[in-house]
């Protein structure tokens, strides 16, 4: 696997989105999912919640360039539209951290090559007003290790060992290593009674 | 050591175990529709990779199109462009489509169980949250993103993490009026929106094996809404019942075959859990949604909680929830006036559904400042209502009687709110914007209960319509 793919490490500046249950119809309605391609998703991250509060932290120049998200609980529930994570990818996000993740949210954005950690409601909400504070500062997401740096701090994360091997691993993009299989598809299939018709 | 569906199915599929530690786990049956799949297919294409099990794979239209004039071109030119790329790779990959010519067209996760294409045992994905509604014919089937959808199209597989598992136990018995729809909003309030992250929920207990299979789709639909990605039911008589003579389940003694190894799959007697989850069936009366999340709901003669009285963590999303449906902490959700009554979606589009709201809709009619939908989840269920003479019902109440497909659910067709619209819904859905308008809300409530919202022109208890 191509070193591009692996995720050990990912830095750079955070941009708060506060609040908890932010669902992906929130990060992308529904009435931009009508493309065939994911190209112009970017330009519609968090479109109605930027026009409901000019405050919101994506309509603030100062986070112009940030690529580490920190977010409250459950982020990314709801919908599995992937056009979610494009979306915050296509904006320039790298790597979430956060209390929680929707389930599907998270395997998409692993699929994706952007880590999400979970670090504690007590650091989140510590992170996320230390990135108010200093948005220039970098946030170092340390994915091997599962911390995350912020000047002087060290935050304790978490993420599960499947998807961190395979972001550490570089083989999140994983059609290659599932297709290695072979022929162990079609036998694992033929031994269900439904597929050989009882 | 006794043995849980889930184990038994996650040992059957599992092809592998990765270098990450994941399982690599065969996918059985691979439901597609137009929204989440033309990048999957454009990816393949610049891969040069076919369609691995095109014989496992089934492709349906739903998510844009129009409930009423459903004639090609679409109106909306971005609409006829999902279609037109849905029908081409379809055609182009060998994958079966069910349009509107074949009769079977519909919701994805109403057509999967209908046509006997889900059934007991089998892994089961599709690019689509909803995709826990299968579970209830005793599967393990999750939603999935698009690029996972590529790797199904082209391995049959994904890789995956085995979820914990919760029994979510619901005993006694369900007062009159009340639905499937109240037990899950009500196990969603109890257990929380994110209270199942991690876990795969099985519904267990009395009031669930007491259950119509119709009944159980709508349970396991919203078991993402909790958090959870999969919930099953295990397969009993009723499932044996309901899967019989199906368009795609096996005849004869292929069937008496099927029927036995399906029983197989079921949780074992003594079975150990991650947890275990126990509810009063005799506590819940219909229940109505009145936030942003589909956790946030109360019996409808309750009224909406304060922001004081939860976690710390918690408050700002109520006070944004009361901002956004300017509702005050203390106000009963009985009386809420409403602008829309849509009854529909993969959680109750159903005919059992459709008959609920017409034994409402005999009750009265729409009233005047009410826009009232029927849409039906696919083109047979359509079919049997217009056999039983429910669309006569209704449109004699002032409902609009609607072509199958997902509608107002998402508001991807030109079925939406307007505005800061009220919608009584009988979806799965009450996020900002998610029924078309960026400022419209959303009450989530049972079928008989929007119906009863529709003829009263506000929130209203279906039990003292019923009486």
């Amino acid at each position: 696997m191509s070193t591009e793919y692996v995720r050990k490490h990912v830095a750079g500046r955070g941009i708060p989105v506060t609040g908890n249950d932010i669902d992906t119809d929130r990060i992308i309605p529904a009435r931009f999912l009508k493309e065939v391609t994911f190209e112009s998703m970017g330009e519609h991250a968090f479109e109605d919640a930027k026009k409901a509060n000019p405050e919101h932290p994506f309509n603030q120049p100062v986070y112009k360039g940030a690529s580490v998200l920190v977010v409250g609980q459950n982020f990314g529930c709801g919908s599995s539209r992937e056009h979610a994570p494009q979306a915050l990818m296509r904006w320039g996000i790298r790597a979430i951290v956060g209390g929680s993740y929707g389930e599907i949210f998270f395997g998409n954005c692993t699929m994706l090559g952007i880590p999400c950690l979970t670090i504690s409601q007590a650091d989140l909400e510590w992170l996320q007003k230390a990135v108010e504070r200093s948005p220039k500062e970098t946030v170092d997401v340390d994915v091997e290790k599962q911390q995350v740096r912020f000047g002087d701090k060290v935050i304790q994360a978490r993420i599960p060992d499947g998807p961190r091997n395979q972001l550490v691993q570089g083989t999140w993009d994983s059609t290659a290593v599932l297709l290695e299989a072979g022929g162990a598809i079609e036998a694992t299939a033929k031994k269900l009674p439904y597929v050989s018709g009882f | 050591m006794a043995r849980t569906l889930l184990d038994k199915v996650w040992e059957a599929h599992t092809v592998r175990t990765l270098p990450s530690g994941q399982t690599q786990l065969l996918i059985g049956l691979h439901l597609i529709h137009e929204v989440t799949t033309p990048q999957a297919f454009q990816m393949l294409k610049d891969s040069k990779l076919k369609v691995r099990m095109p014989e496992r794979t089934f492709a349906t239209l739903d998510h844009i199109i129009p409930t009423t004039d459903q004639t090609r071109p679409y109106a909306d030119p971005l609409a006829e462009e999902m279609a037109v790329h849905m029908i081409r790779n379809a055609k182009d990959f060998g994958v079966p489509l069910f349009d509107m010519a074949t009769g079977r067209q519909g919701i994805v996760h109403v057509i999967g169980p209908e046509l006997g294409l889900s059934q007991p045992g089998m892994t089961i994905a599709c690019g689509d949250s909803h995709t826990s509604t299968h579970g209830a014919v005793g599967a393990i089937a999750f939603g999935i993103g698009t690029t996972q959808v590529r790797d199904v199209l082209a391995t049959q597989c994904l890789a995956m993490a085995k979820p914990k598992l919760r029994q979510v136990r619901v005993d006694g018995a369900l007062a009159q009026g009340v639905y499937a729809k109240d037990v899950i909003l009500f196990i969603i309030n109890q257990l929380g929106v994110k209270g199942g992250v991690g876990y795969a929920y099985e519904y267990a207990g009395s009031v669930i094996e007491r259950m119509t299979m119709e009944e159980r789709l709508t349970v396991c639909n919203m078991s993402i809404e909790g958090g959870a990605r999969c919930g099953y039911v295990n397969p009993d008589q009723t499932t044996i019942d309901y899967m019989r003579g199906r368009p795609y389940v096996p005849q004869g003694a292929a069937f008496d075959n099927a029927a036995k190894w399906w029983r197989s799959m079921a949780t074992e007697t003594g079975a150990a859990f991650d947890d275990v989850a126990k509810l009063d069936g005799n506590a819940i009366e219909p229940v109505v949604t009145w936030g942003i999340n589909p956790g946030m709901s109360v019996g409808v003669s309750q009224t909406i909680p304060s922001p004081d009285a939860q976690p710390e963590a918690e408050r700002p999303t109520f006070r944004e929830a009361l901002a956004h449906m300017d509702f005050k902490a203390g106000q009963p959700i009985k009386g809420a006036k409403i602008d829309v009554a849509f009854v529909g979606s993969c959680t109750n589009g159903r005919l059992s559904d459709l008959r609920a709201a017409a034994e409402v809709a005999k009750k009265g009619k729409v009233a005047k400042h009410v826009r009232a939908l029927i849409v039906p989840g696919s083109q047979q269920v359509e079919k049997a209502a217009e056999a039983e003479g429910l669309h006569e019902i209704f449109k004699a109440a002032g409902f609009e009687w609607r072509k199958a497909g997902c509608s107002m659910c998402l508001g991807m067709n030109p079925d939406q709110l307007v505005g800061r619209e009220m919608s009584a819904s009988s979806s799965n859905r009450n996020f900002i914007g998610r029924q078309g308008s960026p400022t419209g809300r959303t009450l989530l409530m049972s079928p008989a209960m929007v119906a009863a919202a529709a003829i009263t022109g506000a929130v209203a208890d279906v039990r003292e319509i019923l009486r």
